[in-house]
């Protein structure tokens, strides 16, 4: 079951990466959100798989039970998923705004800071700034 | 994009949800639920105006401006776990309960419950800030 | 006041300006004074705590009553105490210059509840002490810093918040990943707890793992060498108060980050990992330094200065020792506040000659005397010159280094200091000594509250240069505290039994 669930981790962060890898920016932004739901799964792995009950402390007891889950990765994960529910957001926005002024899609061709000046590339800036 | 379906069953739609949501915020402490989930059913709700009138109306039917009810749900929330800083008997959130009956009523209440308000508050603002600023730059782009 | 209280204001105080600037969200006037008011206060609270640490120990907040390690503890040790009091005289001095240095675009888009929230994030990092709310912090820090980058909506604010932001996002899932598998190996997420248990474990596959994505993901955070890519592309764009703010901050979060995580629970860095430590740490130094010489726009330079002071920075955790760690939370203190200072500025010096690109501008020294002076302050301080702190700072650091029997590593830090040198010379020859070129255009009157600001930090670097002492001893205790983390965890696991 665990080993199971490690392959299907690694398959959604290999899909992830894959997306990541990629120039045009809306994929760079799915990318990212599998990869967050991976690492979601993967802290769910990091609390141990076995128990199903739910971590519910029965009327009148004031532990878990013996059976129940690990509540913690639950809190966790539900943490995660709120703040990658909120960088999803972000991300569409920034994505979506850079999209609209620079009139592209393409992370290569988001050039408009580098037209300042490569900083790694010194060589480049006379004409660039000629440009401007 | 406008369809007649959606026009006339939104108002019934957006009552229902938002009523829905409360009921969800209410009972969140002691079962599923809370004010994170509420809000997002209640920015549902808004959504489906947004969806069928546009953005200038769910923006009129919100009253307050989405980011100004960010705010106020921020407060509610610092307020929520200010009292046992202030009387000095624990660390900042520690929450008061009360219970009580008032007439039928069986009342359980605590200050988790202005916690929650203000992360509903919270999350309709947030959700909504950018579904308007989506909405209205994507219409612009339409025209 | 109680100890509660004064541990959670520097977190709470900026959340609840964050929340007035929104309540008056259709009033962006009134939102600077909010968030002035909201600073002096956090300096305030900021202060007391120091004050409070430095008398009573280390000071714990248990919120909710959840004693740890079960629920989040919040944490101000004489590290973290001293971190957010500088930090809060940084965004102290950046909320003035604000009042003159935010665009309308920025004004009417949030930036002063952003500038709070990234407050917020900046000391909840440097209070918590647990390792998830951590993570927690720097989303929120992340969040805001990319807000401040796009509400310019500009070309290029936009183009850099991309880049700032796919590369951020991805460091701080692969922290999350290490936080995931340290869980998954030790069973616990707060730092004092993890640092009794961690030591016990023995060698795992799952902490070597988290190990190594902590420090690839902090180091993407702090700009070490292989990782610094994105600073330089992000930070020479942005408007001079947000890069002041990011420059003197986000990294030192970073760092600050690595000292906690690695002093608790690796034991200090041991064995494989010291030496890549040593060696990032080295490099990013020197190519930092040398990086910046070669850049003809000052606020480029700058960057590649900051990430030359992270190499400083990282020194002292490679060097493990109370000395070493004492060196290097005395130079989070310099750099912090004289980060903030040079950023700031360069934006009266863009205002000035109206252009930061040095080959456009020049001659600054015959109409404005006073910014020349305040400038070479500022940069003889970061350049580590006495009689600035960046002076002690260097020095204390190279110390460690020929004590803690890492002489290559002193030598490359006094290097460093020359060719740190050399940039300041350089930028203060191009923008003051030398003839303008023709056609420049000079603003005779500078606004008072771009120069106050400036002047206040690089004032404050040269009364900790003059009066060195009580940082020193703060700082040593800082990293006496680093190196042995028994007050601490006493302090943590002690509340809550």
């Amino acid at each position: 079951m665990t080993l199971l669930y490690a392959l299907s981790v690694a398959a959604i962060m290999a899909a992830g990466v894959y997306l990541m890898m990629d120039r045009n920016i809306i994929r760079i932004v799915l990318g990212t959100a599998l990869i967050a739901t991976g690492v979601n799964l993967v802290i769910f792995l990091a609390g141990r798989l076995g128990p199903t009950a739910p971590a519910i402390i029965e009327t009148g007891a004031y532990t878990l039970g013996e059976d129940a889950a690990n509540p913690l990765p639950q809190a966790l994960v539900l943490t995660a998923i709120v703040i990658g529910f909120a960088l999803l957001a972000l991300a569409a926005i920034v994505a979506y705004e850079a999209t609209r002024a620079l009139g592209t899609v393409n992370a290569d061709e988001m050039i408009a800071a580098r037209e300042e000046g490569n900083p790694f590339e010194p060589a480049s800036r006379e004409g660039s700034s000629a440009r401007k | 994009m406008q369809s007649v379906i959606l026009n006339a069953l939104a108002r019934l739609f957006f009552v229902a949800m938002l009523i829905f949501s409360v009921f969800i915020l209410l009972r969140g402490h002691d079962s599923p639920g809370g004010g994170f989930i509420g809000g997002l059913a209640a920015a549902a709700a808004y959504t489906v105006i947004t969806l069928a009138f546009g953005a200038a109306k769910a923006e009129r039917w919100l009253i307050l401006h989405p980011v100004v009810l960010m705010g106020v749900g921020l407060f509610c929330a610092i307020l929520s776990g200010l009292p046992p800083l202030i009387g000095d008997f624990g660390g900042f959130l520690y929450h008061l309960w009360w219970e009580g009956q008032i007439g039928f009523l069986q009342l359980k209440l605590g200050t988790t419950l202005l916690f929650d308000l203000g992360v509903y508050f919270v999350v309709v603002g947030g959700v909504l800030s950018i579904l308007f600023r989506m909405y209205e730059t994507g219409a612009e782009e339409a025209n | 006041m109680s100890t509660d209280l004064l541990v959670i204001l520097p977190i709470i105080l900026p959340l609840t300006m964050a929340g007035f600037c929104a309540v008056f969200w259709l009033r962006p006037g009134w939102q600077r004074w909010i968030t002035v008011t909201g600073m002096t206060l956090m300096a305030a609270a900021a202060f007391a705590l120091l004050a409070g640490v430095l008398s009573q120990g280390v000071m714990v907040s248990q919120p909710g009553n959840w004693a740890a390690p079960f629920g989040i503890a919040i944490v101000a040790d004489p590290l973290s105490a001293l971190a957010v009091a500088a930090a809060s005289l940084v965004a102290l001095a950046a909320s003035v210059y604000a009042f003159r240095g935010v665009s309308e675009n920025a004004l009417h888009g949030g930036f002063f509840p952003l500038f709070c929230g990234l407050m917020v994030g900046v000391n909840g990092a440097f209070l918590t002490g647990d390792i998830f709310n951590l993570y927690v912090w720097f989303e929120v820090l992340l969040v805001c810093a990319i807000g401040l980058l796009v509400v310019h909506r500009d070309g290029v604010n936009l183009d850099a918040a991309v880049k700032y932001a796919a590369l951020n996002l991805f460091g701080t899932t692969m922290f999350l990943t290490a936080v995931a598998f340290l869980y998954g190996a030790a069973g616990t997420l707060n730092f004092a707890d993890l640092a009794r248990v961690v030591p016990e474990l023995g060698a795992s596959a799952g902490l070597t793992f988290a190990l190594v994505l902590f420090l690839l993901s902090l180091g993407v955070k702090a700009a070490a060498f292989p990782l610094f890519f994105w600073l330089p592309i992000a930070y020479h764009t942005t408007p001079p108060v947000v890069s002041a703010l990011f420059g003197a901050l986000l990294t030192k979060v970073g760092i600050y980050a690595a000292f906690r995580i690695f002093m608790l629970l690796f034991e200090g860095t041991t064995g494989l990992v010291g030496e890549i430590v040593v060696w990032m740490a080295a490099i990013t130094m020197i190519t930092g330094a040398i990086a910046a010489l070669v850049q003809t726009d000052l606020r480029r330079m700058l960057a590649f200065l900051i990430v030359s002071g992270m190499g400083y920075l990282m020194m002292g955790l490679a060097l493990s020792t109370p000395e070493g760690l004492g060196a290097a939370s005395f130079y989070l203190i310099h750099d912090i506040i004289v980060k903030g200072a040079v950023f700031l500025l360069a934006g009266v010096i863009a205002v000035a000659a109206g252009s930061s690109d040095l080959t456009k501008i020049g001659g600054l020294i015959r109409t404005h005397p006073v910014l020349a002076v305040i400038f070479l302050g500022a940069g003889l301080s970061l350049a580590g010159l006495p009689p600035f702190s960046g002076f002690w700072a260097k020095v204390l650091v190279a110390d460690a280094a020929f004590d803690g029997a890492r002489p290559v590593l002193g030598g490359i830090a006094l290097g460093t200091g020359l060719v740190s040198l050399l940039c300041v010379v350089k930028i203060w020859m191009e923008a003051f000594w030398k003839t303008g070129p023709e056609g420049m255009r000079v603003t005779a009157r500078l606004p008072l509250v771009m120069m106050v600001p400036a002047t206040a930090l690089v004032l404050v670097s040269l009364a900790i240069g003059l009066y060195a002492d009580p940082l020193m001893d703060m700082a040593a205790r800082a990293g006496a505290g680093l190196a042995d983390p028994s007050a601490y965890i006493e302090a943590v696991m002690g509340a809550g039994e």
